[in-house]
């Protein structure tokens, strides 16, 4: 547990830095972990493995757009469970279910526990990306699902880089945004 | 959509984050929301009389040194409760001691005053003013650090309403001691307490709507 908790870490503080493959070691090992955790919780109340998934993907989402939260010089561990919890309240309060369902539970069982058998969200990507500008849509087409360089990305749609990066990010946002907003439905 | 796909968009070209940002951006909306409210109160209630002799301004300055007292923890606790699970770190009683600590104050004067002076120690002449003066310059700085807190990701969303309100009302109160003219302690605790109070209330109401994320 304490292994596991140093690694995590050491993966979290790297990716804040800017170290993409830590940060993508990270984002996998904490997907399992928190798979596991929703599938726990939302089994127990008789909800699907599909739902399971959406936070799963909403607790991802939320790490990352609120990553600078997160003070190296505190534990992982409590930071992701805070954030995992408060999106499994969230849920359940929007869906209506009783929270006296949910049992105290303690930080260290986010980790308690990893599950790899991913299924898919209800989300769907590719028509989340269709609601999006064209530039935007572009851009995170080639940056993130294409793997190109942001410069060559820069190249191919005729833009700056700078403009590239802002596009990306507003992208992203407004990405979250929508898949937020479907949850509230 | 894959979970896969999903972390495949997050962990490409990730940018550096500064963690130290919230420290940075709530200090700043506090002082930004502290500069508002001294400036409101300077130009639309204009500063009380004689602010430059010493007979106002020791007054004044000990009523914006006590209310710093409250203000100073108070943003420090608000830092904390920005962060996810930042509510196991953060003591309301702490907070709540120089309050205490005021209030007492305030009682042991009037018990030492003859109750021939308690209306005026207690009224003062401008405690209305100071009623709806403090909680309606609030709604500026408390507005500013909402939309600071917002950026962040807090996991108590009333307790970090209500800490955004009293941060918001102890600011405001700085503001009115520029122009208050009332000095006694006991309208100090009841008029300026009891509406940093209502700001932390209101706080605590409004934070789950306004904070969700």
């Amino acid at each position: 547990m304490a292994a596991n908790e140093a690694e995590l870490r050491a993966l979290m503080s790297a990716g804040l830095a800017g170290d993409a493959t830590a940060y993508r070691a990270l984002l996998g090992r904490l997907s399992a972990n928190l798979r596991a955790y929703y599938k726990g919780r939302l089994a127990r109340i008789g909800r699907s493995a599909t739902e399971a998934e959406d936070l799963t993907q909403e607790a991802l989402m939320a790490i990352h757009t609120r990553r600078h939260t997160y003070d190296p010089a505190e534990a992982l561990t409590p930071w992701v469970h805070a954030i995992a919890r408060y999106k499994l309240i969230d849920h359940l309060r929007r869906t209506r279910a009783s929270l006296a369902d949910l049992p105290i539970e303690d930080a260290e069982e986010i980790m308690a526990q990893d599950d790899l058998v991913g299924t898919e969200s209800a989300y769907d990507l590719t028509r989340l990306l269709s609601r999006l500008p064209d530039k935007m849509r572009r851009t995170i087409q080639l940056v993130k699902l294409d793997g190109l360089s942001v410069a060559e990305t820069a190249n191919q749609c005729g833009i700056s880089e700078s403009d590239v990066k802002v596009s990306v990010h507003r992208g992203l946002k407004s990405l979250v945004t929508s898949v937020a907003r479907k949850g509230r439905l | 959509m894959k979970t896969d796909d999903l972390i495949d968009i997050l962990s490409m070209n990730v940018e550096p984050v500064d963690h130290r940002q919230i420290v940075r951006n709530i200090g700043m909306a506090v002082v930004a929301g502290a500069a508002l409210a001294v400036g409101i109160v300077f130009f639309v209630l204009g500063p009380r009389a004689g602010l430059t002799t010493v007979a106002a301004f020791i007054p004044a300055l000990l009523k914006v040194v006590v209310t710093l007292i409250i203000l100073v923890p108070a943003s420090i606790y608000l830092i904390r409760l920005t962060r996810p699970g930042g509510e196991r770190r953060s003591s309301v009683a702490l907070v709540a001691s120089p309050f205490i600590a005021v209030m007492l104050l305030a009682a042991l004067s009037l018990i030492f005053a003859s109750s021939y002076h308690w209306n005026g120690a207690i009224l003062g002449n401008e405690w209305l003013e100071c009623l709806i003066s403090i909680p309606l310059i609030a709604i500026v700085p408390f507005s500013v650090i909402v939309w600071a807190v917002r950026q962040m990701a807090p996991t108590d969303l009333a307790r970090t309403g209500a800490f955004a309100g009293l941060v918001a009302g102890c600011v405001s109160a700085i503001g009115y001691a520029v122009h208050c003219a009332d000095d006694s302690v006991p309208f100090f605790a009841l008029w300026y307490g009891g509406t940093i109070a209502l700001c932390t209330f209101a706080g605590w109401k409004l934070g789950p709507k306004l904070l969700r994320w």
